[in-house]
């Protein structure tokens, strides 16, 4: 190969530099959020507006069709589907989840990742993700200020 | 192909070097303006658009004024403009690229900007206007490149190439045309809603982009051995002509709104002109810059109708009084003189920040950037095969 | 091992597509998306209409207090920013004089008194909202109860609404707002720097059966109904009594009606 070499050697840097957090987070290992139902369940059985086990995986989806429902659609009540009714708002989730309302302190085992205590804050922060919610809607630590 | 403009000399170089200076620059005011918002410009809540808009518009015209050397050369078979038209595809792609990036940063939240593309709204001429831009700017780097690259190879461009190049000659019209529905469309801007807007941008285009191409293709014959129009060609002349008839035709468009508006004595009509040119209310802060644009679109029309036009000295300064005339007019008064007076009619004036004009700076040094590798590959594969 | 250039490109293209396809497969066997059998209603007690439209008597704005009282109504819910600067400014109701209000119809023999008398101002709620058309998003839109709603989740700031609004009453939000508002109300979203507000009647109100904030305070100063409903107070008022529009030469056919003379109602 021309010039094989050099292109093999700035192959394994490439790969090298690529797996650098791997290699930097390697012993670290955090157990996942833990306990995240509990908080919930806690609430007389009750569940979220859906099983847990959908919400777990649906909730980003659902809450955009709340957004486009509530917002552009005028339907401002979501009906589940065992038949209950729920106002569409960030406050209905709030009511249950904000951390006052439960008296439950739900999160991540690992204290250098638990910046909050609060139920969704610290799932997005274990997971990483950055949603925006709260940079105009009143987050679960209650209105901004 | 690109290669070619990875071997330059030490001047090239060190202009590159100079471009990214100026880029870094307008990336950190950007930067800043992202973490602020838009409160960092000169723009309110009277005056919502600004420079970056203005310049957007004033681009959108450089970039459809190729259309002025492609039609005579594909449609007409006019081989005089042989030599140019790959520069006047490449300066196309390069404004493009500019208008885009200047709608870039004039939007208040940039990460959002896909929406429209996520939420297409057929009623919104904002939505036509990002279809003809992306449109134009594919068409000419394809075109540009393959013709480019068949000339490389000293074999003629591939057939497929035709259609494309015929496409580029509506397309072109219709990227100034949609962005003057932008102005023209709306209800209770008298100084826009006009049925000519998009005319006269036609007309300032195709005087103002083949001034800065000509303007161009003179330095390019001082920095390189390729001369684009060789002694017994006459491009330049040809075009000057072009020039000349488009700006007097610009000309003539304005002096009909002016005699609209104030023949006809209608007080919303008249009033962003008299600010224009002479102050409403006691603000008149864009009357110095509409009188320089008047004064040097007569002396350009002037200097190009009379056989000064042929003079290696007065040519250059014609063309920079049109280019200039048309760059104050489109690129500053036409968009904040919209806003003037304001819905209650009251005047609010408009100041660009530092930190507005950097981003400006850094806007145009990315396109001068592009410019500059295109045409150093342009420039190489023509010098070559020369030798 | 001498592979050319055309060979390794298309070799490298086939891996590439391999392991995007890949990709898919394993995320199409993770991804579970169950639908919820569920449903989505407006609210029972929710105020509706076919064509919602303000009507202002301007008898019964005569003190400050009136349209301060007014004005506060609305900038308390919904988290109105004071930036204490013209430039920035966000308003979604405000008031100004007549001269200015319904400018182009100079009368130069009015007295300044009538040239300063005050009127209340918020959007128009178009029946033909020219910011509609212009908006690129859709974060702008015409409800079917007639009130041109704004979705800031949708916004991406490129202002050409404003442009297109012919009474100047959007707000675009040129800075982070959160520091410069009084109190937040956690009921209602603050904005993000960036996007552009305006008056929305109140649609979170009126989903909760309730009047909007301004027509509550205003003492009977500001009368709220359905257009379409010839029983309602607001189509007997339009109907039978002096009412102007602002800029209705635009066709733009404002909803927002000024009951001039105003006296008693029908």
């Amino acid at each position: 190969m021309y010039k094989g070499g050099k292109i093999i050697a700035s192959l394994i840097l490439f790969v090298a530099f690529l797996s650098i957090p791997f290699f930097y987070n390697m012993g670290k290992v955090n157990a996942g959020p833990e306990n995240l139902q509990a908080s919930i369940s806690q609430l007389d059985g009750q569940q979220c507006v859906e099983s847990a086990d959908y919400m777990r995986s649906n909730h980003m989806q659902l809450l955009n069709k709340w957004r486009q429902s509530d917002v552009r659609d005028g339907k401002t009540v979501y009906v589940n589907s065992q038949g209950k009714s729920f106002d569409i708002s960030l406050q209905s989730c709030l009511e249950c989840h904000a951390t006052q309302a439960t008296k439950n302190t739900v999160g991540v085992n690992n204290p250098a990742l638990k910046t909050s205590d609060q139920f969704c804050v610290s799932c997005h922060n274990y997971a990483s993700v950055k949603p925006t919610c709260w940079s105009c809607h009143a987050g679960p630590e209650g209105a901004p200020k | 192909m690109f290669e070619k403009a990875l071997t330059g000399s030490k001047k090239y170089w060190a202009w590159i070097i100079f471009l990214l200076v100026v880029i870094a620059v307008g990336f950190m005011a950007y930067l800043r303006q992202y973490n602020y918002g838009l409160g960092l410009t000169g723009m309110s809540r009277d005056v919502s658009w600004g420079l970056y808009i203005a310049q957007f518009t004033f681009l959108v015209g450089v970039a459809a004024s190729a259309v002025m050397l492609v039609t005579p050369y594909y449609l007409h078979d006019f081989k005089k403009f042989g030599k140019m038209v790959i520069l006047g595809e490449f300066l196309a792609i390069s404004a493009v690229i500019m208008c885009i990036l200047f709608i870039f940063v004039d939007v208040g939240q940039p990460m959002r900007i896909l929406n429209v593309l996520l939420y297409p709204q057929l009623h919104s001429v904002m939505f036509y206007d990002m279809c003809v831009l992306v449109g134009y700017l594919v068409i000419n780097f394809v075109v540009g490149w393959t013709t480019l690259g068949a000339e490389r190879k000293g074999i003629p461009a591939p057939k497929w190439v035709r259609p494309i190049i015929i496409l580029s000659i509506p397309w072109a019209f219709s990227i100034h045309t949609v962005t003057a529905f932008l102005y023209a469309g709306l209800p209770g801007r008298a100084f826009w809603m006009t049925a000519i807007m998009a005319a006269r941008f036609l007309a300032s285009a195709f005087a103002a982009g083949p001034s800065l191409l000509i303007l161009l293709v003179l330095i390019v014959r001082k920095v390189s051995k390729f001369d684009a129009d060789p002694p017994g060609v006459g491009a330049i002349q040809s075009l000057v002509k072009i020039i000349r008839y488009a700006m007097i035709a610009n000309v003539f468009f304005y002096i009909c709104e002016v005699f609209t508006a104030f023949y006809s004595n209608v007080p919303e009509e008249m009033a962003p002109f008299k600010y224009a040119f002479v102050g409403l209310d006691g603000h008149a802060s864009l009357v110095p810059f509409m009188w320089t644009a008047t004064i040097l679109a007569f002396l350009g029309i002037a200097l190009l109708v009379l056989p000064t036009r042929k003079n290696k000295v007065l040519l250059p300064i014609a063309l920079l009084s049109v280019f200039f005339a048309n760059w104050i007019d489109k690129g500053i008064v036409l968009i904040i003189a919209g806003f003037v007076p304001n819905s209650f009619g009251r005047v609010t004036e408009y100041f660009p920040t530092m930190n507005e004009i950097s981003i400006v700076v850094g806007v145009y040094a990315i396109g001068i950037l592009i410019l500059t590798i295109l045409y150093k590959v342009a420039v190489s594969v023509r010098t070559q095969n020369d030798q | 091992m001498s592979i050319n250039r055309r060979q390794f490109l298309r070799r490298a293209g086939m891996v590439t597509a391999l392991g995007l396809g890949g990709s898919f497969v394993i995320t199409g066997f993770r991804g579970k998306k169950v639908e919820a059998a569920s449903e989505y209603e407006t609210s029972k007690q929710g105020l509706k209409a076919k064509h919602w439209t303000m009507v202002v008597d301007m008898s019964k704005f005569k003190t400050e207090e009136d349209f301060k009282r007014v004005t506060e109504s609305c900038v308390s819910i919904h988290n109105i920013p004071d930036f204490g600067n013209p430039k920035d400014e966000v308003k979604w109701i405000w008031k100004d004089d007549y001269e200015h209000t319904f400018s182009g119809g100079e009368n130069e023999y009015l007295t300044e008194e009538f040239k300063k008398l005050p009127f209340t101002i918020m959007c128009n709620h178009c029946e033909h909202p020219p910011c509609v058309k212009a908006c690129p998003t859709g974060a702008t839109f015409k409800r079917e109860d007639g009130i041109v709603a704004m979705d800031f989740h949708r916004c991406i700031g490129c202002r050409f609404c404003m442009g297109a609004c012919p009474f100047g009453a959007r707000s675009f939000n040129y800075r982070d707002p959160r520091p410069f508002i009084k109190k937040i109300d956690p009921d209602f979203p603050t904005r993000t720097p960036g996007v552009v507000e305006k008056c929305v009647f109140c649609v979170e109100r009126l989903a909760d059966g309730l009047m909007p904030a301004c027509v509550e305070a205003s003492n009977g100063g500001l009368i709220f109904g359905d257009l379409d409903d010839p029983n309602s107070e607001v189509r007997k008022i339009i109907s039978t009594k002096y009412t102007i529009r602002r800029k209705v030469e635009l066709g733009t056919q404002p909803s927002v009606y000024y009951l001039i003379g105003g006296g008693e109602h029908v």
